[in-house]
């Protein structure tokens, strides 16, 4: 989770960042952002988009890496399509993130409930299970979901979906969840 | 829907097809003439242009022409150009024209037919995906998927490519869309909850620039084609001249300060004149006026200007620390940010300053040898003192082109035009068409090389059909010069596949059905520019044989810094080998 950090000093150094943006749902919207990365040559950690309050309106979050320079004009040139509504880079302000996944796990009878145990402590779920397989659906920040496919991993998974990070702006300027 | 007494629907609100839609729409825009080719896709929408006397339309010969044609009319009018062409082939011949409007930020709109809706996809006869195609080299593009959001297509299509920082917008058209129908209402207002370029600068860094401007000892103006898309010469002088600050331009920037005024240095960058890229590099402030910091103005970007604190104006976000980092950026139109920064600015002590570039220019001034052989240079130099800088200059890409910047002195805006960004070869002749039909008060002139004249000759045709009196200048060295010239310089002058033949032009300008003339010697220069300024109900054509092996100087060749300066030789001062004293002389050309 997010925290609200004073913005550094630019240094060159590449960092993690996570964009938010609203854009009009029209044809060729998604092509042009994703296009506009290729293009360019920025980095796409992971990318989501869907539908938010407004319908005529999507939310696509991006998590990109980059120097500060960089980050300004990805900033600029999501800015300046014409499709694009508001661009915000979520890393320096306080933001709350989420990303989903299902691990499929391999599992034997003597390894079931060792998964299982595993899934409790992540707070995650069982969602679908079978001779030879259960899957978990965790929720969480980033790293939380890394950790648990980490620990998972031993095991055996089999297949994984992830959606990626979605994020919005804190209202709150505290702990809630 | 609104009915007459009578109960019939008046005619305004009679249902009319997509087709008739797009025609009344471009009437409402203004829109007098289109640059287009027709086909399949976009027959309908030809049988609907034909009932139309408010639009003139001109058959190119090649689509690419189409595009070149709109890009030399929005340069020289300032208002959008327009081209229609069909689906597949014709979209994709006009590529390079939209990505040389992009890389030039002219406002043009290219309409492109479609195939129906069902079809797209299939493979269908004369489809491409023109919109996938052109995405990443338009402003913006359109696929119109409903004739009843065909009209506000059009108008945001205009509205988006001639605002902010203008650009080439596509709109694509399929065949069934153009056949259905609707009632025509055109929208008088744009609504884009997305779009909304803002004009005006913040306040509080115009003041900071002032604040630096005032400071300075040794101010340079480096103005690009931004300050002519905003209309801001009269700006631009005001400033320079109340403040006391030289001004050097780029490529695209000439014309935009006279070069005939004493403030006035020439072009910067590769092929700038000595003294604006020394003054850049000894000035304290740079303030760089709708300009973007191009790899051919800046060289090694970490040496340009590099003691110099750096003030920025574009209105451009994207434009502004994207080479070069600056102290002041200012985010707006020239015009404006220009008009508010004027009364903050005092009149500068900048005498020594502009007495050490006065030197400058004396000592390293542009020049070349003129003998019994046609240079280049001279040429272009004539047909500036001949028509006193009253002319609009198109050049194609290569040495010609550069010459054509250093050796015409301009004085108005929108007198030059020439394929900066992309230095598309084969622009000058359908660009020149164009720019024809906005100027009809002085002489259009297309000036191209021997290479490029033959990337787009079939535009002949198009000139003599309609009439289009513009001068057709072939700067003919037998060579694909700048190639040459780079070959001979940094390639141990192994001349690969530069050497070019070319049909006799004066013979083929015959058989096309117009005019022409050729030069082989200096003398014969004058005569034959002015039996071309004499013809003005039809294309004139005329070759110069010139020298062949010349050298486009000073140069800072590619990547390197002001240190790497090329003046111009020393055996142009001495005098060229075998050439009789007494046809020979050194010109010298003052550019302020
Ligand atoms: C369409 C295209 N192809 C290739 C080039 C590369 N190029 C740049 S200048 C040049 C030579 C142009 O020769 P010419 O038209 O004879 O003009 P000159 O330099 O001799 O004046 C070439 C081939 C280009 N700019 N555009
Ligand atoms: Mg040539």
């Amino acid at each position: 989770m997010g925290e609200l950090t004073a913005l550094p000093a630019p240094d060159g150094r590449d960092r993690k960042h996570t964009i938010s943006l609203l854009v009009e749902n029209k044809f060729g919207a998604f092509n042009r952002i994703a296009g506009l990365f290729a293009a360019k040559g920025y980095n796409i950690d992971s990318l989501t988009v869907g539908p938010t309050e407004d319908d005529e309106i999507s939310r696509m979050t991006i998590v990109t890496r980059g120097d500060d320079s960089v980050i300004e004009q990805i900033m600029k040139q999501l800015n300046k399509l014409i499709n694009t509504v508001k661009v915000a880079d979520l890393t320096y302000e306080s933001f709350v993130e989420r990303d989903l996944a299902l691990i499929k796990v391999q599992t034997k009878p003597d390894t079931r409930s060792e998964i299982m145990q595993i899934a409790e402590i992540f707070r995650a779920k069982i969602v679908d299970i079978s001779p030879r397989t259960v899957t978990v659906e965790a929720v969480g920040s980033e790293q939380k979901v890394d950790a648990i496919i980490k620990m998972l991993k031993p095991f055996g998974i089999k297949e994984l979906a992830r959606t990626g990070r979605v994020a919005l702006k804190r209202e709150f300027q505290g702990e809630v969840n | 829907m609104t009915s007459q007494k009578d109960g019939s629907l008046s005619p305004h609100n009679r249902l009319m097809t997509g087709a008739e839609i797009f025609v009344r729409s471009l009437v409402e825009e203004g829109v007098d003439i289109v640059f287009g080719y027709p086909g399949g896709a976009v027959i309908g929408i030809y049988d609907a242009l034909h009932d139309i006397s408010d639009i003139k339309h001109i058959l190119t010969r090649h689509e690419q022409g189409a595009v070149h044609a709109a890009e030399g009319y929005a340069k020289a009018s300032g208002k959008p150009g327009v081209a229609l062409v069909t689906s597949g082939p014709g979209a994709t011949n006009t590529v390079t024209g939209i990505a040389d409007a992009y890389m030039d930020s002219i406002p043009i709109v290219v309409f492109t037919g479609q195939v129906a809706l069902k079809l797209i996809g299939n493979d269908a006869f004369q489809e491409a995906d023109i919109v996938g195609i052109t995405r990443p080299i338009t402003k913006h593009n359109y696929l119109v998927r409903d004739v009843n959001e065909l009209a506000a297509t059009i108008k945001e299509a205009f509205y988006v490519a001639t605002t902010g920082r203008p650009g080439p917008v596509l709109v694509d058209l399929p065949k069934d869309v153009m056949a259905s129908k609707t009632h025509f209402d055109y929208p008088k207002k744009i609504q884009m909850r997305s779009y909304n370029p803002h004009t005006q600068g913040n306040k509080k860094q115009i003041e900071k620039a002032a604040e630096l401007i005032n400071k300075s000892k040794r101010p340079v103006l480096y103005v690009g084609g931004g300050t002519i898309l905003s209309n801001a010469s009269e700006e631009l002088k005001a400033l320079a001249r109340k403040a006391r600050i030289p001004v050097t331009t780029t490529l695209h920037g000439l014309g935009s300060y006279p070069e005939s005024d004493e403030l006035a240095m020439g072009m910067l960058g590769m092929h700038g004149t000595w003294y604006s890229n020394t003054a850049v590099n000894y000035c304290d402030l740079l303030i760089a006026v709708g300009a973007r910091f191009d790899d051919r103005v800046t060289g090694n970007v970490d040496a340009f200007a590099a003691e110099a604190k750096k003030i920025h104006i574009d209105i451009d976000p994207t434009a502004i620390s994207k080479n070069v980092k600056v102290d002041v950026p200012i985010v707006g139109d020239v015009k404006h940010v220009l008009r508010d920064l004027l009364p903050l600015v005092q009149t500068l002590e900048t005498k020594d300053w502009l007495q050490t570039i006065r030197q400058w220019k004396e000592e390293h001034p542009l020049r070349y040898r003129n003998g019994k052989h046609i240079r280049m240079q001279y040429v272009i130099q004539r047909i500036g003192e001949m028509t006193n800088g009253n002319a609009v200059i198109v050049s194609d890409v290569g040495q010609h082109q550069m010459w054509t910047a250093q050796f015409f002195k301009y004085i108005h805006p929108r007198t030059h035009i020439t394929s900066g960004g992309l230095g598309t070869m084969g622009f000058s002749l359908p660009a020149a068409m164009g720019a024809s039909f906005a100027r009809k008060d002085i002489p259009v002139i297309s000036l191209s090389g021997d290479g490029g004249i033959q990337m787009n000759i079939q535009e002949f045709a198009t000139c003599v059909e309609y009439k289009i009196p513009i001068k057709i200048f072939i700067m003919n060295n037998s060579y694909l010069g700048m190639v040459r010239q780079w070959q001979e310089l940094f390639w141990r002058r192994r001349y690969s596949q530069v050497k070019i033949s070319s049909p006799d032009f004066v013979k083929l300008a015959e058989a096309y059905g117009c005019a022409g003339f050729r030069a082989t010697q200096t003398d014969e220069v004058d005569d034959v520019l002015a039996k071309a300024f004499a013809i003005n109900d039809g294309p004139a054509v005329v070759e110069f044989k010139v020298v062949k092996e010349d050298n486009v100087y000073p140069m800072i060749p590619a990547g390197m810094t002001w240190k790497e300066l090329m003046d111009v030789p020393e055996e142009e001062l001495k005098g060229v080998e075998g050439e009789a004293p007494e046809v020979e002389e050194l010109v010298i050309l003052e550019k302020g």
